[in-house]
């Protein structure tokens, strides 16, 4: 058990960390690698809780793909983040006014945190005891017969997304010499070649 | 599940089926022809929808495991948003192929936002809420930016994305919270939690934030900004689709929020209603004004009749559902006119969009300044006209409900709001006239025009009947 608390410290503690240092530190690249340290931190919290498949999931997709697709965007763009960050004082005041009233609020909410009476009644899809199923199986099971609309359409709003980043993006250059797999296989040997024949001593 | 029990999505997947083919069909169709195709179809398509929808038996349908819901009043929404739809559609044709944006994605895109308008109306938990909501915004931005190659445009693609997407991360927190506080995201069994009493201070803080996103969606004060730059810059008939069909279906959803779920708490929501009502009325009354841009003068003009609207959801109620709906109702035909004849500002085949040059108007093409009569004596409110009638039953509810001070403002913005209506009359009929604008308008544009004006004017003539599908529609939503 103390083992357990003990590890769960550890991550939290590494993961916090990671996270001030991603807006802390200067160079661009090292947010980013501190931004996967952070996610390791948080998959090892889900194998804690006994979600291994999210833990792998948020390896997986947030490390493999959208931590290495922001790398390559910080890499590619050349962005001045000294001047970015000027002005950063002169709206520091107010920000951190703003920042604090909220972090007030919701300390107030949270101290004050009670279930409503009715929770246990009320619960959508209560997970079945994690002795009889996997977690991936659970969730499975959820997400492809209960939840089937919501990723049915969460499915159509990633096609919009593509659709949207096509329309807007893509032009049709002229000029362009494209490879024509048709034509090339179409291709006879007479289009292509002659035989010349080349009396000798009088070239071409 | 087995395909009756999803019978009350049918016009959903319809659509939705039907938009992934279109979009088959605007690829594999001949390059020069594919814009025109693929509208056509998804005009048809649109229609089938619409046709689908009034089949529908009526009586309450739940679909999904209660994720979805068709009752009287999601039908009556989804006309509203069809005909809005349907009727963009007619007349951006003309204008994307005149100014060379003919691309068939846009007939597409108007497809899956209009589905996303009837998930977020039939929407019976707060996933299928944000997920409707989601599908519905991002088509939009894409639409809002489709004259990629002019810098307004996709600027305001741009200030639409970034802003939409804070008011949903806004929408999203305050969602979080009331599952946090609730322990369920269905309607129902939210209903259950409020109703139990003893609110804990999470749940009226998650629907305030809930709140805040919905009034970002309808651009209801504070959360307009937005608004007056992305219908300026915006191409024209995307403004005109901005300004009737996602504002109607974002009004819906409100209430559906508001009267369903949150019924028992309508001490908590209605002083933020009645707040951002009040603001919206006022701001939309004044700041139009100084307006020498047509668009953005419709900008804060719809900003101003969504401040109506919310005077009805503050009422709440039975009365106070009616009256919105009556109120939408009629918004959606003369807002439609209104953008028929600003699509129809053409001098020699550039668009005009300044308030001056509608100037001698009345002159130079009597009859397209009467139908621009018409609406602007609508939108200002003159009775017999139809807008008339919209802020009638809005205010009457209000005064049932004791809220005699909203009314009154109401009145007064509506007295503020009409000086910038009757300026656009006073120029069309008393100033001389300026060079005429290009004929002829085009048959879609004209045919909208015709229509819309004649059902404007003639409103009253039908009001019983409107009135009493909408009665039926309210008293659905709140058996709920």
């Amino acid at each position: 058990m103390i083992i357990q608390a003990l590890a769960f410290y550890v991550f939290a503690f590494v993961a916090v960390a990671a996270g001030v240092m991603v807006i802390a530190s200067r160079n661009p690249v090292h947010s980013v690698l501190f931004l996967i340290l952070a996610f390791f931190n948080s998959a090892a919290l889900f194998v804690l809780l006994g979600a291994e498949f999210l833990a792998m999931i948020l390896v997986v997709v947030y490390v493999g793909a959208v931590a290495v697709l922001f790398l390559f965007v910080v890499m590619m763009l050349d962005i001045n983040f000294a001047a970015l960050r000027q002005g950063f004082l002169q709206y520091l005041p107010i920000g951190a006014l703003i920042g604090i009233v909220l972090l007030a609020e919701l300390v107030f909410v949270f101290a004050s945190w009670t279930f409503s009476p009715d929770v246990a009644a009320v619960i959508a899809a209560p997970t079945p005891a994690a002795a009889q199923v996997s977690n991936t199986h659970a969730l499975g099971r959820l997400i492809y017969t209960h939840y089937v609309y919501l990723f049915q359409a969460a499915g159509l709003i990633l096609l919009v997304a593509m659709v949207g980043a096509i329309v807007l993006t893509l032009r049709h250059r002229e000029g362009v010499r494209r490879q024509s797999i048709a034509r090339q296989v179409a291709r006879r040997r007479e289009d292509s070649i002659e035989v010349v024949k080349v009396p000798s001593g009088s070239g071409i | 599940m087995t395909l009756p029990a999803m019978l009350p999505a049918l016009p959903e997947i319809f659509l939705a089926v039907f938009g992934m083919a279109l979009m088959m069909l605007g690829v594999f169709s001949p390059e020069k022809r594919a814009f025109k195709t693929v509208c056509t179809f998804s005009i048809a398509a649109l229609l089938a929808t619409l046709v689908l929808v009034l089949a529908n038996p009526g009586g309450r349908g739940v679909a999904f495991n209660g994720l979805f819901i068709v009752d009287g009043f999601a039908l009556y929404m989804k006309v509203l948003v069809l005909i809005g739809s349907v009727v963009t559609l007619l007349m951006s044709e003309r204008f994307l192929r005149h100014e060379g944006m003919d691309r068939f994605e846009y007939p597409v895109l108007i497809v899956f936002a209009t589905l996303g308008m009837m998930m977020m109306l039939s929407a019976n938990d707060l996933i299928a809420l944000y997920l409707g909501l989601e599908l519905q915004s991002l088509s939009l931005y894409v639409v809002a930016a489709f004259q990629r190659d002019s810098l307004r445009s996709t600027e305001a693609g741009l200030k639409y994305f970034v802003l939409g997407a804070l008011s949903s991360g806004l929408l999203l927190y305050g969602c979080s919270m009331i599952y946090g506080y609730a322990g369920t995201t269905e309607f129902a069994s939210i209903a259950r939690v409020v109703s139990a009493g003893a609110l804990p201070a999470g749940l009226v803080i998650g629907l305030v934030f809930l709140i805040t996103g919905l009034a970002f969606k309808v651009s209801a004060v504070p959360f307009h900004m937005w608004t007056p730059d992305v219908y300026e810059g915006a191409p024209t008939p995307v403004t005109a689709f901005f300004s009737v069909a996602p504002k109607i279906a974002a009004i819906g959803l409100f209430l559906r929020v508001m009267v369903g779920p949150f019924d028992g708490m309508i001490a908590e929501w209605r002083q933020v209603i009645v707040f951002i009502s009040v603001l919206s009325m006022v701001l939309g009354a004044f700041a139009a004004i100084n307006q020498t841009n047509i668009k953005r003068l419709m900008a804060y003009s719809s900003i101003g009749h969504v401040g109506y609207a919310l005077m009805g959801l503050a009422a709440g109620g039975r009365s106070g559902v009616t009256a919105v709906l009556v109120y939408m109702t009629i918004y959606l035909f003369m807002n439609i006119g209104t953008f028929a004849c600003i699509l129809s500002m053409r001098r020699q085949g550039s668009m005009v969009e300044g308030i001056d040059d509608f100037a001698g108007l009345g002159k130079t093409n009597p009859k397209m300044a009467m139908a621009m009569l018409i609406f602007m004596f609508s939108l200002a409110g003159i009775p017999p006209l139809g807008g008339f009638f919209g802020k009638l039953y809005v205010f009457m509810a209000a005064i049932q409900a004791g809220l005699v001070t909203l009314a009154i403002i109401g009145v007064v913005a509506s007295v503020v709001g009409a000086f910038y209506y009757l300026r656009i009359v006073k120029l069309m009929y008393f100033d001389d006239a300026a060079e005429p604008f290009d004929t002829p308008i085009g048959k879609g544009v004209g045919a909208v025009l015709a229509v819309t004006a004649v059902i404007t004017l003639l409103f009253f003539v039908g009001l019983s009947p409107v009135v009493e599908v909408a009665d039926a529609a309210a008293a659905s939503l709140l058996q709920n």
